[in-house]
C-alpha cells in the first residue's frame, strides 16, 4: 500500500483541472465538496504511506518512485519521481492535514464571494504545487513545486484583483520571489556542475564521499539560501509578506503561514549535509534568522493591522525555524515548522472569525471586548496565542524550547539571546493583540455591531480541530530531560540527518532545566507587560509614544524599509527603465525598423528612374541585352 | 543552286530592317510591322537551315511561328485600338503612364 504514495500530489492537482474547466458550471456546494475532498484523499494516503514508512526496517533505503524520465540532455538528467521519507511524512501531513481544515474553514468563510470556483481551484492547485515541493526527489522537480507554489501565491495575494493594493501585492510577492529564486537557480546549476545530478541522494553521497569542497558548499548553501529567503520572507527579502496580507484569510493561513512560507526551513533541513559541511553557510542561516526573529518581532508591537500582526509574527517564527536549522538541530528546526503550521493558522483563522463577524474590519483600534460576542472564537484565539507565546504544557513551548537549547548546547549564545529576547517580544505582541480585540473597552462602529455574529459551524468546527492540535501537537517531541528516549520527534526524523559535528547536545540536566525556566519566565514576563500596558493603565503605551516619538515612528513605518527599498532599488530600476525605453527602444530598436523601411523607400526612388515608360527604351534594353547574349554564346 | 549564304544574308538584312524601322518610326502599327519583319526574317533563317540540313523541325516551327504571329497580331492590334480610343493617338511619346 505504501507505494501509492506518489498520488498523494496528483489528486489535487486531477480535483483543481475539472474545477478549472468546469468550475463555472457546478454548484457551489458540490465545488466546495470536490476540492474538500481531493485534500482529504490525500490525507489519507499521507496516513497510509506512514503507516508503511513505520513498519519498514530500521535502516531501509527510502521510498523513491521514479515516474519517468523527464528531461535528458546530455550528461543533464532529471526524473519525474517521488520519495518519502521521514521529512516528507511531516510535510505532507501538514500541508494536507491543515490543508483539509483550511479548504473546510474556506466554505463558511469564501460562502458570499462570487468567484467561489476560481478560489477552490487555485487552493487545490496550490496543495499540488506544494506536495510537488516536498516530495520531489532531486532539485529540478523541487523547483518546479518551489515555483508553482509561487505562482498560487502571486494569484491567490491578487485574489481580489479589482482592489488596486492587492495586486499590486501580488506583484511584489512575485518580483521579491524572483530575486531569491535567481540564486536558488544559480545553486541548483553549480550542484549539477560538482555532483553531476540533482537527485538528494546522489548530492548526500557526493557531501559524504568528499568530493565537494568545503568552500563550494559554501557558495551553493548561501545560493540555495537566497532563494529560502524569499520564499520565507527572512531579511532582506521579507518585504513581500506583510503586504501578501491582502489576499483572503485562508489563504493567509494555507500559503502565508503554515505551508509555502516554510518552504525555506524545509529546503534547508532537506540539504543538511550541505549546510553542515559548508559551516559558514549553517551560520549565515542561523544568524539571518536570529536577526529576522527579533527584528519582525519589533514591528509586530506597534502594528494596528491584526492581520498584519501574525504576518510579521509568522515572519519572526520562521526566523526561529531558521535559527533552529542553522545551529545543526535541524529535527528542532522542522518540529517548530510543524508546531507553528498549527497554531498559526489557528491565529490566522480565528483572525479571519474576527474579521468575518465584524464585517471585514482589519483595525484593532476598532475592536475591543469582543470576547462575550465570539464564545467560539474568542477561546480558541487565546490557545493559540498561549501556544505561540511559549508557555508550557502547549505545543509553541516544546518547539521554541527545543530551537533555543540547542543553540545554547551548542554554544551560539548571542544567538540564543536574541531568540529569548524575541520570545518576549512574541508573547508580548500577541497578548497585545488578543487584549485589544477581546477585552477592553468595546469601540465598534455602530454598524458593525449590529451586524456582530459568531462564525458559521464549517468554520468554528476547523478552529476547534486546530486549537486542539495546538495544544498536543507538541508532545511527540518533549524535551529530554524530561525522560530518555521520549522525544520521538527526533528519533524519527534521524535518518534525514547525515552527521556532522555537534550532532549530539550535551547539556547538564540542570542547566537544561535552567533554560527551560528562563523561556517559561520569558513568556510570562512578556504576557505581564502587555496585561500591564494595554488592560492595567492603559495610558503606558501612550506615555511611551510620546517618550520616544522616533523609536515609535521607526517601528509603526516598518524602519522605512520599503521606501529604503523604493528609492535605492525599485525607482532606480524604473528610471533606468524609462531611460532605456526612451533612449534605446524608441530610437535604436524602433529606429532601426523605421530606418530600414525608408531606405528601401529611398532605393526603389532611385531605382523607378530607369523606368521611363517609353516602349523604345526598353526595347533597346532587350536589345542590348539581346547582343551580349548572342556575343557571350559566339565568343 | 543558289548559295546558302544568299538567304542567310537576306534574312539578316531583313532582321536588321526591322530593327532600324521599329526604333525609327514613331507610330505602333509601323512598329508592328517591323516586328512581323523581324519574325518573318527569323522564319526565312529557320527554313534556309531546315533545307540546307534536310531536317523537318526547322520548318515545323516556322509553322509555329505563323500561327503565334497570327494570334499575336490580332491581340496586338486591339490593344492598340483600344489605346487609341482612351489617347486619341497611337505615339509611343504619348503612352508613358508607366514611368516610374
Amino acid at each position: 500500500m505504501t507505494e501509492i504514495f506518489w498520488l498523494i500530489p496528483f489528486i489535487p492537482a486531477i480535483s483543481s483541472f475539472i474545477l478549472v474547466i468546469f468550475g463555472s458550471k457546478l454548484p457551489r456546494k458540490y465545488i466546495s465538496f470536490q476540492a474538500c475532498f481531493a485534500v482529504f484523499i490525500s490525507f489519507a494516503i499521507t496516513i497510509i504511506s506512514f503507516v508503511g514508512l513505520m513498519q519498514m526496517p530500521q535502516g531501509s533505503s527510502p521510498l523513491v518512485k521514479n515516474l519517468f524520465s523527464w528531461i535528458q540532455s546530455g550528461s543533464f538528467k532529471a526524473d519525474l519521481s517521488f520519495q518519502f521519507d521521514p521529512l516528507t511524512a511531516v510535510m505532507c501531513f501538514v500541508v494536507t492535514g491543515v490543508g483539509l481544515l483550511i479548504h473546510i474553514y474556506s466554505i463558511g468563510y469564501m460562502a458570499e464571494d462570487k468567484s467561489y470556483a476560481r478560489f477552490f481551484t487555485l487552493m487545490n492547485l496550490f496543495t499540488f504545487s506544494m506536495l510537488i515541493l516536498v516530495m520531489a526527489s532531486n532539485l529540478v522537480l523541487m523547483f518546479v513545486g518551489w515555483e508553482g507554489v509561487g505562482f498560487c501565491s502571486y494569484i491567490l495575494i491578487g485574489f481580489w484583483y479589482e482592489k488596486h493594493s492587492a495586486a499590486n501585492a501580488g506583484k511584489k510577492a512575485f518580483i521579491v520571489n524572483r530575486i531569491g529564486d535567481a540564486g536558488f537557480l544559480l545553486g541548483i546549476f553549480f550542484i549539477f556542475i560538482h555532483v553531476g545530478s540533482g537527485e538528494f541522494s546522489a548530492i548526500n553521497e557526493a557531501i559524504a564521499g568528499g568530493s565537494i569542497t568545503q568552500g563550494i558548499a559554501t557558495l551553493i548553501a548561501l545560493l540555495l539560501f537566497a532563494g529560502a529567503t524569499g520564499k520565507s520572507a527572512q531579511i532582506p527579502l521579507y518585504v513581500w509578506l506583510p503586504d501578501a496580507m491582502e489576499g483572503p484569510t485562508p489563504v493567509s493561513a494555507l500559503i502565508h503561514a503554515a505551508t509555502m512560507v516554510t518552504a525555506g526551513v524545509y529546503m534547508v533541513a532537506r540539504m543538511n549535509a550541505l549546510y553542515t559541511l559548508s559551516g559558514t553557510g549553517a551560520n549565515v542561516v542561523a544568524i539571518i534568522g536570529a536577526v529576522t526573529a527579533i527584528y519582525a518581532a519589533t514591528m509586530a508591537l506597534v502594528q494596528n493591522d491584526i492581520k498584519r500582526v501574525l504576518a510579521y509574527s509568522t515572519i519572526s517564527q520562521i526566523g526561529y525555524m531558521f535559527i533552529g536549522c542553522g545551529v545543526g538541530a535541524y529535527a528542532a528546526g522542522i518540529f517548530h515548522l510543524y508546531t507553528h503550521a498549527f497554531f498559526k493558522s489557528l491565529l490566522f483563522l480565528a483572525a479571519g472569525s474576527v474579521i468575518h463577524a465584524l464585517s471585514g474590519e482589519l483595525d484593532m483600534r476598532k475592536m475591543g471586548g469582543l470576547r462575550k460576542y465570539l464564545p467560539i472564537t474568542y477561546p480558541v484565539f487565546l490557545i493559540g496565542a498561549i501556544a505561540i507565546a511559549g508557555v508550557p504544557f502547549l505545543s509553541g513551548f516544546f518547539s521554541k524550547d527545543a530551537i533555543l537549547t540547542s543553540a545554547y548546547a551548542r554554544g551560539q549564545y548571542g544567538i540564543w539571546l536574541l531568540g529569548i529576547l524575541g520570545a518576549i517580544l512574541t508573547a508580548f505582541y500577541m497578548f497585545r493583540l488578543i487584549f485589544l480585540t477581546f477585552y477592553g473597552k468595546e469601540r465598534l462602529e455602530p454598524e458593525t455591531k449590529a451586524h456582530l455574529h459568531e462564525s458559521p459551524k464549517s468554520m468554528t468546527i476547523p478552529l476547534v480541530i486546530l486549537a486542539f492540535f495546538s495544544v498536543v501537537a507538541g508532545y511527540i517531541g518533549m524535551p529530554v530531560v524530561l525522560g530518555k528516549n521520549i522525544n520521538w520527534f527526533n528519533s524519527f526524523l534521524a535518518p534525514i540527518i547525515h552527521g556532522g559535528p555537534g550532532h549530539e547536545a550535551h547539556l547538564s540536566i540542570g542547566t537544561e532545566w535552567l533554560l527551560i525556566l528562563v523561556s517559561v519566565l520569558v513568556a510570562l514576563t512578556g504576557i505581564y507587560l502587555a496585561y500591564v500596558f494595554y488592560l492595567k493603565k492603559p495610558e503606558i503605551p501612550k506615555k511611551l509614544v510620546s517618550r520616544f516619538p522616533f523609536l515609535y515612528k521607526l517601528l509603526y513605518n516598518k524602519y522605512y524599509v520599503d521606501e529604503i527599498y523604493n528609492a535605492t532599488f525599485v525607482n532606480p530600476t524604473i528610471k533606468g527603465s524609462k531611460f532605456v525605453y526612451k533612449n534605446f527602444d524608441l530610437k535604436i530598436i524602433d529606429g532601426a525598423v523605421n530606418g530600414s523601411a525608408s531606405a528601401t523607400g529611398f532605393f526603389g526612388l532611385i531605382l523607378s528612374r530607369l523606368h521611363t515608360g517609353l516602349i523604345k527604351d526598353y526595347a533597346l534594353v532587350f536589345l542590348l541585352g539581346a547582343i551580349i547574349l548572342i556575343g557571350y554564346l559566339i565568343f | 543552286m543558289i548559295p546558302l549564304s544568299y538567304f542567310i544574308i537576306l534574312s539578316l538584312i531583313l532582321f536588321v530592317l526591322g530593327i532600324i524601322a521599329f526604333f525609327v518610326k514613331k507610330d505602333l502599327i509601323t512598329q508592328f510591322l517591323s516586328v512581323e519583319i523581324m519574325l518573318n526574317a527569323a522564319n526565312l533563317a529557320f527554313i534556309t537551315f531546315s533545307k540546307s540540313a534536310s531536317a523537318l523541325d526547322g520548318q515545323i516551327i516556322v509553322f509555329f511561328v505563323i500561327t503565334v504571329a497570327a494570334a499575336e497580331v490580332a491581340i496586338g492590334l486591339a490593344i492598340i485600338l483600344l489605346i487609341y480610343r482612351q489617347k486619341k493617338s497611337i505615339k509611343t511619346e504619348d503612352i508613358k503612364s508607366m514611368k516610374g
